[in-house]
């Protein structure tokens, strides 16, 4: 995974697909290099694991993989995380002001 | 350690969180009255919280951002929907377009911020209630990209010092 993410254009691309789903043309349209050259990365990005493809008619279409399969209950472990984040800067401000 | 209890209502996608704090009611209560205070608490260090606009009103929307460390924005807002000095109030959390305007595409959670005296101080409960498993989904999804971007420019910064 460090692999995928030690080069500057696969981050860039992770970052772009993590906010929504691209076409593979549409992200080679965003760097100055070959479709070929940014079909590679997203290539390496999908044998990391970090990114999904499917086909549409056409065109390739990328996502981030951010755990479509996750249940709710994980979620909702996962926001918890940012309320005990929350409630300890809470507390830390009023401890801080005595 | 302040917080006293976590309920995952599964079935109701609500989460509860109960917390004690060692300030009194009407303390907690004007942090959350205070935009100032309430940025300082409300998102990780790594993504500040700015209220653009905020005041404890029904029927007032607050506005505030998110900065993300390579500087981009991510707008939110907060219709109040009730409030009862100084022991609750309610709102639903919403994403925004950059000019604040609500963005419908994304999920609302409807909140109810509840606080009453304890004998630390103040026993607070937070309870946030998503209307289906997809808009948690997405909203975790959005923190999840946060959190990936936050990782990536940490390689990113540790790259660049070679």
């Amino acid at each position: 995974m460090f692999h995928a993410l030690s080069d500057r254009t696969r981050r860039d691309i992770l970052r772009r697909v993590l906010v929504g789903e691209q076409s593979v043309t549409h992200l080679a349209a965003k760097y100055d290099m070959s479709f070929a050259a940014v079909q590679k990365h997203v290539a390496v990005l999908e044998s990391a694991g970090l990114l999904t493809k499917r086909r549409h008619g056409r065109e390739q279409l990328a996502s981030g993989d951010v755990g479509a399969i996750r249940s709710v209950a994980s979620m909702l472990d996962e926001l918890e995380e940012i309320w005990r984040g929350r409630v300890a800067r809470i507390e830390a401000l009023f401890i801080e002001e005595n | 350690m302040p917080v006293t209890d976590i309920t995952k209502d599964v079935e109701n996608r609500t989460l509860t969180i109960t917390a004690e704090f060692t300030a009194p009611v009407e303390r907690v209560w004007g942090l959350y009255e205070d935009p100032r205070q309430l940025e300082r608490v409300w998102g990780p260090p790594e993504f500040p919280a700015t209220f653009v606009n905020h005041q404890l009103r029904p029927g007032s929307r607050s506005t505030y951002f998110m900065s993300s460390p390579e500087g981009e924005k991510f707008a939110g807002y907060w219709d109040i929907t009730g409030v009862e000095s100084p022991s609750r109030f309610t709102f639903d959390d919403g994403f925004a377009h950059e000019d604040f305007t609500p963005d419908t595409d994304l999920p609302v959670s409807q909140n109810v911020y509840a606080f009453v005296a304890s004998s630390s101080g103040t026993r607070a409960v937070f309870t946030s209630t998503y209307a289906s498993a997809d808009a948690l989904q997405r909203v975790l999804d959005m923190g999840m990209e946060e959190g990936a971007r936050s990782a990536i420019n940490q390689i990113d910064a540790f790259l660049a010092r070679g």
